[in-house]
């Protein structure tokens, strides 16, 4: 989805630059929401403002909102059939192993020293023994993250803040 | 009330939705067992027909509760909650703090924040094996299961195979072997 954003905004509209777009690609990747729903609404807003932001929101939400609601459709009106109730079966099984790739993936630029291990290992832990909401955990997160650092920092201890960047200050 | 009670709930998991959609499978999970809207094995049929479906997975989940629970308006409520924290934030962003991704504080924050969502990800994996029996008693069943869980993530991993073709092909396996 984002390279197509990229080639519809930039190439074939000229709306904005490359480099405004991998910006806004950037910030929409570390706020909350789907990277193409915050893409979209940025480049909206960044085009003709506050109109132009629930435009570009409309436009990319309208089309999957609808292949959704159909796709409910049709899971409703078939899914006891005895054939797709065996397909469901299988199929449920590829879908632990697709979130487990999904954590794999997201795993590979996530965890890379120590601290991001520990901090990764020990929320599934606590997930699993504590009865706590997972929202509790992501938050939880937030607050660790600026901890950790800020006690390294304290100790004089260097942390590199994703797995690409150089130290900052 | 069910479509207040729905805009809200994904209102809140529009709020924490970081870092793509699939962190926000154990969220939604929490919230639709709570509510009552759903069991964990339906829930994971509603993530197999969003992972079918084009456009971010958690916003699909959302729609695809939302119309499980009280139809097309049910549909729109979850969409709007799920969206409006998105609209709002890039909204202030947008206007204010351009170099938002520049902040120390929020660099540290996401130290934190992307081994969590990591954690939060492979727990919903485990979750979800249990309530699908891909963990469970040694019998032909669960061994059959674990053999399609094992391909499926060989294909993703090793072959780059897509995950549509990946759901596709497991619920051929599942008619072969289980009709």
């Amino acid at each position: 989805m984002i390279p197509m954003i990229e080639r519809e905004v930039v190439s074939k509209k000229g709306w904005i630059t490359t480099k405004e777009v991998t910006e806004i690609f950037a910030i929409a990747q570390s706020v909350p929401g789907a990277i193409a729903l915050n893409s979209a609404i940025f480049i909206g807003y960044r085009l003709a403002g506050f109109r132009g932001a629930i435009a570009a929101l409309i436009g990319v939400l309208l089309p999957t909102f609808w292949i959704v609601v159909l796709l409910s459709i049709v899971f409703f009106l078939v899914k006891n059939n005895p054939y797709i109730e065996a397909a469901f079966i299988g199929i449920r099984a590829s879908v632990v192993a697709i979130i487990a790739y999904a954590a794999y993936k997201v795993g590979l630029t996530s965890l890379y020293d120590k601290a991001t291990w520990v901090i990764a290992v020990l929320s599934v832990v606590i997930l699993y023994v504590l009865p706590i909401h997972p929202v509790f955990v992501i938050l939880g997160g937030i607050i660790t993250g600026l901890g950790v650092v800020r006690l390294r920092n304290y100790l004089g201890i260097f942390t590199k803040l994703d797995k690409e960047s150089e130290r900052m200050d | 009330m069910e479509l207040v009670e729905l805009f809200l709930t994904f209102l809140m998991v529009g709020f924490v939705s970081f870092g793509g959609g699939y962190a926000m499978i154990p969220v939604i999970e929490a919230e639709v067992t709570a509510h009552g809207w759903m069991t964990t094995q339906q829930f994971t049929d509603v993530v197999a027909v969003a992972g079918m479906s084009p456009g971010p997975i958690a916003t699909n989940c959302a729609i695809f509760v939302g119309y499980h629970t009280a139809e097309l308006p049910g549909a729109i409520a979850s969409a709007l909650g799920m969206v409006f924290p998105s609209l709002l934030i890039i909204l202030i962003i947008a206007k204010f703090f351009f170099r938002f991704n520049n902040n120390k504080y929020v660099k540290s924050a996401f130290y934190g924040l992307r081994p969590i969502i990591t954690g939060l990800i492979a727990y919903s994996a485990i979750q979800f094996a249990i309530s699908n029996d891909v963990i469970g008693d040694l019998s032909w069943h669960t061994f059959s299961l674990v053999a399609i869980f094992g391909l499926s993530l060989f294909a993703l991993i090793r072959l780059h195979v897509h995950p549509i073709l990946v759901i596709i092909l497991s619920g051929i396996c599942g008619v072969i072997l289980y009709s």
